[in-house]
């Protein structure tokens, strides 16, 4: 946040050509700098100043990104969070603990319980082999860390490298001004904080350094039609495959954008030059990577970078040709026959490929990013997912805030510039904030578009005013300091007396962006602060005194599976425990969230949505020795088993039609009261959920049974149960823990 | 008329590659050897292509290290070519030793990977 106004300042005096003015303010801050190098007394030349500036904008730059994701290791502890972390870091401990060749070739039978796991072929290795050698190296250089610590920092430490590859390529697409503003910009925008704040420990944290970097080196090969940036270019496609699913976007966004320099005309040879080096390249390099495999050349969504490759090869074929050919009525006819012969082989290989079954449809996934509404028709466990959910539009105002205004801007200067660089900008941008509509986590693929398109606004607007201010004007001042009178002054025609009017106005606007940038500084570290530093594995709430109140029941419950039941138990839970399950209490689990067996989860769902002795079958067959369930009816936890319990039933009944929704459903709805559908009050995780409920009173003035998560008195408040017994429920009742009990004897 | 017709279109192939043949003479001795290596790695990927369409894909690996060996080849030689041809504008500040050792380098990391990949 303090940070923040200097690189706005530094792009103004980057361009306009510094003066030692802001040399010397920007060194206030560094003073050890300036008595070491003292400007005046080594008279640097404006360019070595310029460069010193931009050199320790950066820096500070690079440092805030750092710092102010740490606000989570501040308020918490340095703790890995929420689910898919746990998993990541399970499997970096594997790594770091038992070699490359054991993590790559393990098979984890603690999950998905009876099916196990082949943990080496479905992951992408890309963020754990990166922690484990950043673990490594700092082994080697004898600091002994722990590699919690590393994963925990991970995340913050690619978003500052992010800054500098945005930097970079801030200045490829416009000047070092935007790039600076663009590095800015992107350390503390919150949509990109939100998954890189210290313990979020996922994919996405290493996957927006590899997306923006291969972005970044692509345009750098197209621009200088160099085989050595491709090739950089393809292992940067490389580093993304090996670390996020999301390289789809590249293998998509890539052709899209050379289709779109074909159809224009804007072709050149070193558009041919960098695409198919880096698609080769590229491709046999994300084929080594298992979990991707062959799909590159097998599946729907990969063809589009094939067929683009195709043809660009007789598209330049026939540029060659043409040129050889003096005569263009006969390259008419060449063409003729050549374009009809492509056409028609493509259409024959794309149809026999598809009809055989050789290249796989498009995935379910693919279609919910193009068709909002087909996730919920189709997939529920998809649409499960918060944040697979449609973007509502205060969360781009949440995630974006000014920048959400300064986009289009960017987008108007990008047009009024167009090169090969500003046209792929603007198509990442594009593109990207139309997934970013569909689901929220996109927009976080959207966010380095945004910043770089808004830097370029920020940068060109301001460096337009401080060329007016800094402009040396005939006409003495009048004194009017009206910010909108540039255009009265215009109206009275004369040019002499708009003059003075333009550099007032130009000073009001500057500090307008200045007043709006500052406030965008304000709202990302308190968006920061406020939103994205929980861990919610530990919740914090305020007490009735104002003091703070945490509740660290989850941890309480998986340390109490790890130290009291036996090491081959096997736990249900519904699927977003169980990554945690797993890593913190080290047992097995029946499902937990990499949800690739659709029929597994719907059993578990089926389990929790029968009665009781139904339940018990399945849980016989699945070895269920304990049960978890999430329950938030005293703390008030909205986001527990009884409000997820809708997409049990869903996913449930997708595969078992003997669940049925309308059961539960009372008027369309699921309640807990004394109006719920008799199902409901007698299902499984209802019981599990509410059972010796009724005897709590949880607030003052409130009946016995109150449920404060969903604000009524439960329904049934004498549960009985008869297969499962109560094993532990944690302090504040968030876990809570069933034990299965054997079958009766017989006689 | 079919006749006719048929007579005049290879006639005009006939014209058709005669110009090509004459155009093409003209190219520097340098590309002429480019233009062969590229023309015999995509002969060989095609050979591939039609021995797995007779035979089957079955190690799929191997058989896409060998075809994308050879396009990789081509296409990296053709990038190699439109660099180093003098009538490229765009290239002109790119020195020919520079191209080709950017096109080794490719090379080398093609091949390496594509080692990995055979198996």
């Amino acid at each position: 946040m303090v940070g923040k106004p200097e690189p706005v300042n530094g792009t103004a005096t980057a361009k306009t050509g510094p003066s030692p003015s802001p040399a010397t303010s920007m060194s206030g801050l560094k003073p050890d700098l300036l008595n070491n190098l003292s400007f005046k007394t080594l008279k640097l030349k404006t360019k070595q100043q310029e460069l010193l500036i931009r050199v320790s904008i950066l820096c500070l730059v690079y440092i805030l990104a750092f710092i102010t994701r740490l606000f989570s290791v501040l308020r918490y502890e340095s703790m890995i969070h929420e689910f898919d972390p746990y998993f990541n870091y399970r499997t970096t401990l594997y790594l770091t603990e038992k070699g490359f060749y054991d993590f790559w070739n393990w098979f984890d039978s603690e999950s998905w319980y009876p099916l196990g796991r082949i943990i080496g072929g479905t992951l992408y290795p890309g963020l754990m082999v990166t922690a484990a050698l950043i673990y490594w190296t700092l082994r080697f250089l004898s600091f002994a860390v722990h590699i919690r610590e590393v994963c925990v920092l991970t995340a913050p430490f690619f978003a500052s490298n992010t800054t500098l590859v945005a930097y970079f390529f801030g200045k490829e697409i416009w000047d070092t001004g935007a790039g600076l503003v663009a590095a800015a910009l992107i350390a503390i925008c919150p949509g990109y904080i939100s998954r890189s704040v210290a313990g979020s420990y996922d994919n996405e944290g290493v996957a927006i350094f590899a997306l923006l970097l291969t972005f970044y080196l692509f345009v750098k090969a197209v621009n200088t039609g160099s085989l050595a940036w491709a090739l950089a270019s393809a292992f940067g496609y490389f580093y993304m495959v090996s670390a996020w699913g999301g390289y789809v976007f590249i293998i998509n966004l890539i052709p899209l954008y050379v289709l779109v320099l074909l159809i224009t005309g804007r072709y050149s040879m070193r558009l041919y030059v960098a695409y198919n080096c880096t698609y080769i390249i590229g491709m046999l390099l994300a084929m080594q990577i298992r979990f991707v495999g062959f799909q590159h050349v097998q599946s729907g969504e990969h063809m589009a970078a094939m067929g683009v490759f195709f043809l660009m090869q007789v598209f330049y074929f026939l540029d060659w040709v043409r040129h050889l050919l003096s005569d263009t009525k006969m390259f008419q006819a060449f063409l003729r026959i050549t374009v009809t012969c492509a056409v028609g082989i493509g259409a024959v290989a794309l149809g026999v490929g598809t009809a055989s079954g050789y290249i796989s449809p498009w995935t379910g996934r693919f279609y919910s990013l193009l068709d909002p509404t087909y996730a919920k028709d189709h997939i529920p466990i998809i649409a499960s997912v918060s944040e697979h959910q449609p973007t509502a539009w205060s969360s781009f105002m949440f995630d974006f805030h000014i920048l959400l205004f300064l986009f289009p801007a960017g987008l108007y200067f990008c047009f009024k510039r167009l090169s090969d660089a500003t046209i792929f900008i603007v198509m990442y941008g594009l593109t990207s904030m139309y997934f970013a509509g569909v689901m929220v986590r996109l927009i976080l693929v959207a966010t380095p578009a945004v910043c770089l398109i808004s830097a370029i606004a920020v940068s060109a607007t301001i460096k337009n005013l401080t060329q007016l201010v800094r402009a040396k004007n005939k006409v003495p001042q009048t004194g009017s300091t009206k910010g909108g009178s540039s255009t009265k002054g215009s109206s009275k025609g004369s040019v002499d007396q708009s003059q003075p009017f333009q550099r007032n106005g130009a000073t009001v606007l500057l500090f307008g962006a200045f007043y709006l940038l500052s406030k965008y500084a304000t709202h990302c570290t308190w968006v920061t602060s406020e939103a994205y530093s929980s861990p919610s594995i530990v919740l914090a709430a305020r007490g009735a005194h104002g003091n703070r109140v945490i509740f660290d029941d989850y941890r309480e419950a998986y340390f109490w599976l790890r130290q009291n039941t036996p090491p081959d138990a096997k736990v249900m839970s519904w699927w977003d425990y169980g990554y945690q399950i797993t890593a913190m209490g080290n047992r097995t689990v029946i499902v937990d969230n990499n949800t690739w067996n659709n029929t597994h989860i719907a059993t578990v769902g089926r389990a929790m949505s029968s009665y009781e002795d139904e339940a018990y079958e399945i849980m016989r067959s699945l070895d269920v020795d304990y049960v978890l369930v999430v329950f938030g009816g005293v703390t008030g936890y909205s986001s527990d088993d009884i409000n997820k319990f809708l997409w049990m039933v869903r996913i449930g009944g997708g595969v078992f039609p003997v669940i049925k929704e309308p059961d539960y459903l009372v008027n369309g709805e699921y309640r807990v009261d004394k109006g719920a559908a008799p199902k409901m009050l007698n299902c499984l995780m209802y019981k599990l959920s509410y059972y010796r409920f009724g005897e709590l009173t949880t607030e003052y003035g409130k009946p016995p049974g109150y449920d404060r998560a969903r604000g009524v008195e439960i329904g049934n408040k004498d549960i009985k149960l008869e297969h499962l017994e109560e094993a532990f429920t944690t302090s504040n009742w968030i876990v809570r823990i069933y034990k299965v009990k054997p079958p009766n004897n017989r006689w | 008329m079919g006749k006719a017709s048929t007579s005049s279109t290879t006639k005009d192939a006939l014209v058709l590659f005669d110009s090509l043949r004459s155009a093409y003479s003209a190219t520097p001795t340098t590309l002429k050897i480019i233009d062969l290596y590229v023309g015999f790695a995509v002969f060989t990927a095609l050979i591939q292509v039609v021995y797995m369409a007779l035979v089957g894909s079955f190690p799929f690996n191997s058989f896409l290290s060998g075809v994308l060996s050879c396009t990789g080849t081509a296409v990296l030689a053709v990038c190699l070519r439109i660099q180093v041809n003098k009538e490229n504008k765009d290239f002109k500040d790119l020195p020919p030793e520079r191209a080709f050792a950017d096109f080794v380098l490719c090379n080398l990391v093609l091949h390496l990977v594509i080692m990995n990949f055979l198996g």
